[in-house]
């Protein structure tokens, strides 16, 4: 089964929408909790990226009952060196930013730690 | 139908049938039925007699009902002329629960947040509608079991025969009484029997305000803390906890808060109290006053100096028997949103659902008997509705000839009951 939400840029009220979408539909599919659990927090996490950084993008979800498969697209400035932006700790916040409690390099750790396969793309300076 | 928090309520021929798997007892369609159809099971007040020693366990929140111009002693003198041989409030076992808490606190860091296991409502909720939080629930008891231990322990050490002693709680809401005849986390309750609060309001009020003074006034304890006396409030807990602490009242606002928790959008809260109605038990249903003022008199009292709660205070002795005890078992998730056991199944339930969602109005005007549009097309797809319930179809059905109009009120009256149409044909 597919499922596919628009994400808006900038909007931070709506940031979690998907997630709180995709939880309801896998608690009705009876998936277990603790899986549940791994699965939104790793997808709240991206979803507030593309929020975030991005200029807009969308969510696909493409469950069947052996996996649960996320994409997330979206059109933003790219990251240049992801090896790089895997890295514990890293981010490109500002000294500002980090003061105010963001950016502590930990997103797309989270999201690695939380499922069971992560996969990076981007491309940089195509928009 | 409507106001059920998690969409237990259906209309089935002409009365309201509840899922009670998805109910968590919360008492917010007993609030809301206009003609108060629906009641609070308790135990008859006369069963009290069939025991020599009768407790009454009386919550803090019982007093706080009364005018400010009655004094506690009468309140005590008349739930003792009414039949009962003992009055313990439920708080009493809070100072010790309280520092409990704060251990567990300290040795549970990975489970964050906490929640506190006070509301038996929203532990429910917990099981049933964020099944993957259940891990968070603190397993200690809520005072009230403490306290019902407390009592039958210290009347047994006085002599007394287990078999006569009686403990009958006097409960603000309909969640404890479910928790205490059908116990989480417990094996079995300590409790004999329930007796709704605004029961004993009346019969205490009625005595006060007929004061004929045959019983001798009866000088309460003193040995409650300030602590316990607000234990029940809205903070009442929170304000102890030590670290950041939320406490949200109001079993929707629960809800859209343990939402986010479990997205993972909200981090860094150690505790959260949490209590199914608004302002806590206070706002009980089984309250007879009105909540804010209830709520009002209860942070008015005056503290009790320190000496004054130990010397009037004999739990303290029994503080090692208890907290030994203190400990629940582990809460089960019991998910109530599954469309089935086997996903593959869930899954083509669930299409089902969307394609029949497609079809209707997305009114939710309720007259199908579900609660709004989408809670009726899961339940054609768990097969427990039939698209034809819904008034939008059936006039599309009518005029392509599919359904004749005689069909059409047929099925209006067995959903709503025959009295509904006969009363407006006349």
């Amino acid at each position: 089964m597919q499922f596919e939400y628009n994400i808006e840029a900038g909007n931070f009220t709506k940031a979690g929408d998907a997630s709180s979408s995709v939880k309801k539909i896998l608690k009705q599919l009876n998936v277990d909790p603790q899986i549940i659990k791994r699965i939104v927090v790793s997808l709240y996490e991206g979803e507030v990226n593309i929020v975030a950084h991005a200029n807009g993008g969308k969510i696909i979800c493409d469950i069947d009952t052996s996996r649960v498969h996320i994409q997330l697209i979206d059109v933003g400035p790219g990251i240049p060196d992801i090896e790089k932006a895997m890295q514990a700790g890293f981010s490109t916040a500002s000294a500002k930013v980090r003061e105010m409690g963001f950016g502590a390099g930990m997103g797309l750790q989270n999201i690695k730690n939380n499922a069971d396969e992560l996969i990076i793309k981007s491309e940089v300076g195509v928009k | 139908m409507n106001v059920c928090p998690t969409e237990a309520i259906r209309v089935r021929n002409g009365k309201a049938i509840l899922y009670e798997n998805r109910c968590v007892d919360c008492g917010e369609c007993f609030k809301a039925c206009p003609v108060s159809a629906i009641f609070i099971d308790q135990d008859d007040f006369k069963r009290i007699q069939a025991y020599k020693y009768r407790i009454a366990l009386v919550p803090a929140v019982f007093f706080g009902q009364f005018p400010e111009e009655i004094e506690q002693n009468q309140i005590y003198t008349a739930i003792l002329a009414n039949g009962f041989t003992h009055i313990y409030e439920v708080e009493i076992g809070v100072d010790l629960l309280a520092e409990e808490v704060k251990r567990y606190a300290k040795s549970h860091p990975e489970k964050k947040p906490l929640i506190s296991s006070f509301c038996p409502a929203i532990i429910r909720l917990v099981q049933v509608k964020f099944p993957a939080l259940t891990e968070n629930i603190i397993l200690l008891k809520p005072p009230l079991d403490i306290t019902a231990l407390y009592c039958r322990k210290e009347l047994t050490d006085q002599g007394i025969n287990p078999a006569e002693i009686g403990v009958f709680y006097i409960t603000p809401c309909a969640a404890k009484i479910a928790a205490i005849k059908s116990p989480v986390g417990e094996d079995y309750s300590m409790i004999t029997g329930v007796i709704n609060m605004d029961t004993l309001y009346n019969k205490v009020y009625k005595y006060i305000r007929n004061d004929r003074s045959t019983h001798p006034a009866v000088i309460p304890k003193k040995h409650l803390s300030k602590t316990a006396w607000q234990w029940a409030l809205t903070h009442g807990e929170a304000l102890h906890f030590p670290g950041r602490s939320l406490a949200i009242d109001e079993i929707h606002n629960v809800i859209e808060f343990l939402e986010k928790i479990e997205n993972g959008e909200i981090g860094d809260i150690d505790f959260l109290e949490l209590r199914a109605c608004d302002e806590s038990c206070a706002g009980g249903v089984l309250l007879s006053a009105n909540r804010f003022l209830v709520a009002e008199r209860l942070r008015s009292y005056t503290p009790l100096a320190k000496e004054e709660i130990s010397a009037g205070n004999s739990i303290q002795a029994y503080t090692d028997y208890l907290l030994r005890r203190i400990s629940i078992q582990p809460i089960n998730p019991r998910s109530m949103m599954k469309l089935d056991e086997n996903m593959e199944v869930a899954m083509r339930k669930m299409d089902k659902s969307s394609r029949m969602l497609q079809c209707l109005p997305l009114t939710d005007c309720g007259a199908c008997g579900s609660p709004n549009c989408q809670a009726f097309a899961n339940d054609i797809a768990l097969g427990e509705a039939d698209i034809r319930q819904c008034i939008f179809i059936q006039k599309n059905r009518e005029q392509t000839g599919e359904l004749t109009p005689d069909e059409s009120l047929e099925i209006l009256k067995s959903i709503w009951g025959n009295d509904k149409f006969f009363s407006n044909s006349k």
